[in-house]
């Protein structure tokens, strides 16, 4: 069985905000100060629980962005009409506390051992980048050659996330980029929604045996999982998580 | 106990006009859609109404339910999630005019509907205008998120009674427990009495 | 198989939820649907959140395979949808 980092019962445990920064003007990321907290393996996330002082809760779920073994992070986007997003991108403030209980999951992981060390695909639709972000940064971590390619599918360039960490990846990572509603002048690369002929373009050859893990709205998640199977991509091997519908393309 | 957020409240926070609110409940603008499956696209050519388990079935094609008499009624709806939407105008055929073209003793009945959501009512709760089964939303045809072709609308119960995209009722003798009724939550559903759950 | 609507999610988002009701990590765990024998992970079921309560379905014939309700302070759970749990 594979192993996971959670024994048993979750409990809540008291977080406090210890760093902020605007990855962009909607989306920002939180450095966690959690002393209870046991380790996490790239992929997973956790809950938090804000609790207002007329007693009223409100629970999310977020990936964490923060490679094992660095601090837990978590990178929130701003919904509209959120009630806990605009909270934790616009008052939060470093001394800020709430309540985090994880990690959670044990199949949208990548640990970089031997048995994951062929080729990644990783499909990242807006803030889908978050848990794969975590992903690459546990490859740096522990000195991993496995080649990657992360599609990132982003409506604008002023939206990609991690732009300054992503313009410079890691040796044998590549990004490709598909600015799906508005791109700066001169560019070059893919400027539409995620589609057969680009997954047919990107993805590594089935031959070579990747494992792709497909991360963001609904809709994105669906369109690249299938879109894969049809390439010939065994459907085990193509790990998703779903975040539903999080506004236009 | 859990430490307080600083800064953090709950996000709905209306004053709730005296007396026409249920207890436990907010006044929303929003119009929430809540699914507990994927969303059923039936066409109007296929679509009909049955009234079942009466002296003999009753089936109606959309072009013979149009040709029903119909009305426009303004009501509050409360959701058993909290929220409440207060003067929602929809048009429909009331259940007084189907019911009362079938011949039948029965005291209860199970609503059914595309995609296999059910739920169960006394017939006594839907007559004397007191439910309608309705096509129309705010002036416009219903969405399908919301329950088109045609839902169910009893709003004096909690809203998960209004069974969305209705196909029909079923009369029996003995009241069954429907989809949300089978999981726990309440026969009957009165908000008023904040029958939200089984024994409450 | 037909593709699932934008609000709908799968197993990975209930996985804490899952650990507090089963004392275990769970989206790994293999159901088999009950209606139509298919096996899967519950990371890859598709999960309905109506806030009623949590409606987990099958991806193949959409047959309800679990079901949450969260009530005065207990989550109730039904599995009769499913043959197996694993």
């Amino acid at each position: 069985m594979e192993g996971t980092a959670v024994r048993g019962r979750l409990t809540w445990q008291t977080a406090t905000v210890g760093a902020v920064t605007d990855e962009t003007s909607s989306v920002r990321t939180l450095s966690l100060v959690l002393p209870g907290w046991a380790g996490h393996r790239a992929g997973q996330h956790l809950d938090i629980r804000l609790t207002g002082d007329d007693g009223y809760q409100a629970e999310r779920s977020y990936s964490i962005a923060s490679a094992p073994g660095e601090p837990v992070a978590i990178t929130v986007e701003r919904l509209d009409d959120g009630e806990v997003s605009p909270y934790l991108t616009e008052d939060v403030q470093i001394g800020d506390e709430f309540e985090v209980r994880g990690p959670i999951g044990g199949y949208f992981v990548w640990d970089g051992d031997a048995s994951d060390s062929v080729p990644l695909l990783l499909a990242a639709g807006g803030s889908g980048v978050v848990p794969l972000r975590a992903m690459l940064r546990h490859r740096s971590r522990i000195g991993s050659s496995v080649p990657v390619r992360l599609l990132y599918s982003v409506r604008s360039q002023a939206e990609v996330i991690y732009r300054s960490e992503l313009s410079s990846p890691a040796d044998g990572v590549e990004v490709i980029y598909t600015l799906t509603r508005k791109q700066p002048p001169g560019w070059t690369g893919y400027a539409r929604r995620v589609d057969q002929k680009m997954m047919a373009e990107v993805a590594w050859p089935v031959a070579s045996g990747p494992l792709a893990y497909v991360c963001g709205p609904t809709n994105f998640v669906e369109a690249v999982a299938s879109d894969l199977v049809a390439l010939g991509y065994p459907p085990q091997r193509v790990k998703t998580e779903r975040f539903g519908a999080t506004g236009t393309p | 106990m859990s430490p307080i957020s600083r800064g953090f409240h709950r996000r709905h926070q209306e004053a709730e006009p005296a007396g026409r609110v249920p207890p436990g409940q907010y006044v929303t603008h929003d119009f929430p859609v809540l699914s507990a499956g994927p969303t059923p696209h039936t066409r109007l050519t296929d679509w009909t109404f049955s009234i079942e388990g009466g002296q003999s079935p009753v089936s109606w094609s959309w072009q013979e339910f149009q040709a029903l008499p119909q009305e426009t009624v303004t009501v509050d709806i409360h959701c058993v999630t909290r929220w409440s939407k207060l003067d929602t105008s929809w048009k429909g055929v009331s259940l007084d005019v189907l019911l009362g073209a079938v011949s039948y003793t029965a005291p209860y009945v199970l609503a059914f509907c595309d995609g296999g959501y059910t739920t169960n009512l006394p017939v006594a709760d839907l007559l004397g205008g007191k439910a309608w089964v309705a096509y129309s939303y705010d002036g416009s045809a219903l969405p399908a998120e919301h329950g088109g072709p045609a839902r169910l609308l009893v709003p004096h119960l909690y809203f998960w009674k209004s069974a969305k995209w209705v196909r029909g009722l079923r009369l029996r003798d003995t009241d069954v427990p429907g989809f949300w009724e089978t999981y726990g939550y309440h026969m009957y559903g009165d908000p008023w009495k904040e029958q939200r759950y089984a024994g409450d | 198989m037909r593709l699932l609507e934008d609000n709908v999610l799968d197993g990975n988002a209930i996985g804490g939820m899952l650990i507090e009701v089963f004392g275990a990590e769970m989206t790994t765990a293999v159901g088999t649907c009950g209606v139509c024998g298919t096996r899967g992970q519950v990371a890859e079921m598709a999960v309905y959140q109506p806030r009623l309560g949590t409606v987990v379905r099958c991806r193949v014939c959409d047959n309800v395979l679990m079901v949450f309700v969260a009530m005065h302070g207990v989550t109730c759970v039904d599995l009769r949808g499913l043959d197996s749990l694993v």
